[in-house]
């Protein structure tokens, strides 16, 4: 009787988690006690949790600071660890670090998605020579995240600081959730940067949620609560099947929302001029089906994850509104990114080309963006799920290849009877061809001789005489796309593709 | 005081405001152009433009500063 008491007194210690004033801390900032998050985030709750004793020996450290276990996400099995940072900060001890290990190697065995709910301070230093260096020492867990990338999805959703080493544990995921003023990354402190290198900046400059989903692209979605980081989970999880062995699953078809503008009216005459693309992808997909990634980063093309009629996709769209939809580095590793993420999970791909080219001057140049754009074209190469290209407007340079052109095995590439491909817009052309006769002829000769040549330019690539030429597979009217791109998706279900035999390519990363 | 940054380099193809224009976030303050394609440049805050930093046919590289909204 005693020993039972004695055993629920301490189970109800453990579940309490830290001190009450660190409850309190952290409602103050608007953060959830560990266990509420994992009540939110599951169907039920967690069904099944490990060494939840560990470290019970020492009164001060419940559940040494962390949550391992399984539970049901919409009817899904997946395994979670998350921190609890009323306990030492979510710090990582021995036992801390060899619970994460063992969840994995559990998500592994049953491959099922892995969920990584951080908010943690890092290592106790206190404890180095247990939790570091070792064989089974914090460097396991991302080696083995790198181990299931791809195998099975894994998501870190980010309520706190992810502090030096523990900051690769976002950085090895699928996708960063961060919660806006309370999530952050960095691998020193800025008390660390002022004393080692002489900066002096804040926490929110250096490493804070907008800086990373909106700078540096380590982020990937920036919400406003822990409750949105949690649904936001919770919708992308519906995209994906529990492994790579398996298709996503195929929901009830839903109708696109509906507009008074149709796509076609969407669509300017004028080549130059920009227009919403995301507007356009609206009226494609399922309503409220789109789950859009890195939508602060890189916006001049747009990735995310959708339905057509049911059937997840993944999309890829010039934005034509930024920058002119034009390529840069960071959009071409953003596009990357999200082509091995679908192409992992048996996601097909649906690309939606309105693209000037690649961007040129110094600046890019120095960046590098012909590896970027490199890497961008591997993917896109390797990717052997069903790819659909789609031109909008226009495909100029390599913009056409980087957007499955006709090279790359697409699928299908289809265009809208206005579209254009080519090695460079007209006026470029035309100016790179005639710049030495344009400067020979009267000034009240050039408009005239300009335009002459643009229209011979046209007429050149007519998607007409490249449909004829079977340069495209198809001209379809903007509005008939969903329904042809439906039609496609399932007629395309059965690929299956092995891309090259080989250990592996050498990317351009 | 907020700055409106030219996000790509370009010629200044349009100046869409003029000084002491009360402009919203999201308007168009100048319309760049750049890899032939016309790139409007936003405010990203509502406010005044206290100051307009380039002219029609000026080059900007990224990150020059185009206006400054008050």
């Amino acid at each position: 009787m005693a020993k039972n008491q004695m055993h629920e007194e301490l189970r109800e210690r453990i579940e309490q988690g830290g001190a009450e004033k660190y409850h309190q801390k952290n409602a103050d900032k608007g953060k959830m006690f560990v266990r509420e998050r994992l009540r939110m985030l599951f169907d039920e709750d967690l069904d099944i949790e490990d060494a939840f004793f560990a470290n019970c020996m020492d009164g001060s450290l419940p559940a040494d600071g962390v949550v391992t276990g399984i539970g049901i996400v919409n009817g899904q099995t997946v395994c979670v660890m998350a921190n609890d940072s009323t306990v030492k900060a979510g710090s990582w001890g021995k036992r801390t670090v060899e619970k994460i290990i063992r969840i994995q190697e559990t998500a592994m065995k049953l491959e099922v998605p892995m969920l990584y709910l951080v908010d943690s301070a890092g290592a106790r230093i206190t404890d180095q020579i247990e939790m570091f260096p070792n064989r089974r020492g914090a460097g396991r867990i991302f080696y083995n995240q790198v181990k299931m990338s791809g195998r099975v999805p894994q998501i870190c959703l980010l309520f706190g600081p992810s502090a030096a080493g523990g900051a690769y544990i976002p950085a090895f995921c699928d996708i960063v959730v961060m919660v806006d003023g309370n999530a952050s990354m960095y691998l020193g402190s800025p008390r660390m940067a002022e004393k080692v290198i002489g900066e002096k900046v804040t926490l929110e400059e250096m490493g804070g949620a907008r800086m990373h989903c909106s700078v540096s692209g380590v982020g990937d979605v920036l919400v406003s609560s822990e409750q949105e980081a949690i649904e936001y989970a919770q919708k992308y999880l519906t995209y994906f099947p529990e492994n790579f062995r398996s298709k996503p699953p195929v929901l009830d078809a839903i109708q696109p929302e509906a507009f008074e503008k149709s796509i076609s009216d969407l669509i300017p005459e004028n080549q130059n001029a920009p227009f919403d693309m995301l507007e356009l992808i609206k009226r494609l997909i399922d309503k409220d089906s789109f789950c859009e990634i890195k939508r602060e980063f890189a916006k001049e093309i747009i990735t995310g994850l959708a339905r057509i009629n049911g059937q997840a996709v993944g999309i890829i769209a010039n934005q034509p509104r930024m920058k002119g939809g034009v390529l840069f580095h960071d959009s071409a590793d953003k596009a990357a990114k999200f082509i091995q993420l679908c192409d992992a999970f048996n996601i097909p791909l649906v690309f939606l080309a309105d693209i000037p080219g690649f961007m040129i001057g110094t600046k890019v140049e120095r960046a590098g963006i012909i590896r970027h754009g490199a890497k961008m074209i591997s993917a896109m190469s390797e990717a052997s799920v069903p790819k659909i290209s789609v031109v909008v407007r226009k495909a100029y340079g390599a913009g056409l290849y980087a957007m499955a052109g006709p090279a790359f095995e697409p699928d299908v590439t289809i265009a809208f009877p206005t579209a254009q491909i080519a090695v460079m817009g007209p006026e470029a052309a035309v100016n790179a061809v005639y710049a030495n006769k344009i400067a020979e002829l009267p000034e009240e000769e050039r408009p005239a001789f300009i335009k002459e040549k643009h229209e011979e330019y046209k007429e050149n690539i007519d998607i007409y005489r490249l449909a004829s030429e079977m340069v495209i597979d198809d001209i379809v009217q903007p509005d008939d796309l969903r329904d042809h791109l439906n039609k496609r998706l399932e007629a395309y279900q059965s690929k299956n593709l092995t891309f090259t035999e080989r250990k592996h390519g050498v990317y351009p990363v | 005081m907020k700055e409106v940054v030219a996000n790509m380099a370009g010629n200044v193809w349009k100046v869409v405001v003029n000084e002491g224009d009360q402009v919203d976030s999201g308007q168009d303050v100048v319309i760049l152009e750049s890899m032939k394609m016309e790139i409007p440049i936003a405010a990203e805050a509502a406010g005044s433009v206290k100051e307009l930093k380039v002219n029609e046919g000026d080059f900007v590289n990224e990150g020059d500063v185009i206006a400054i909204i008050e």
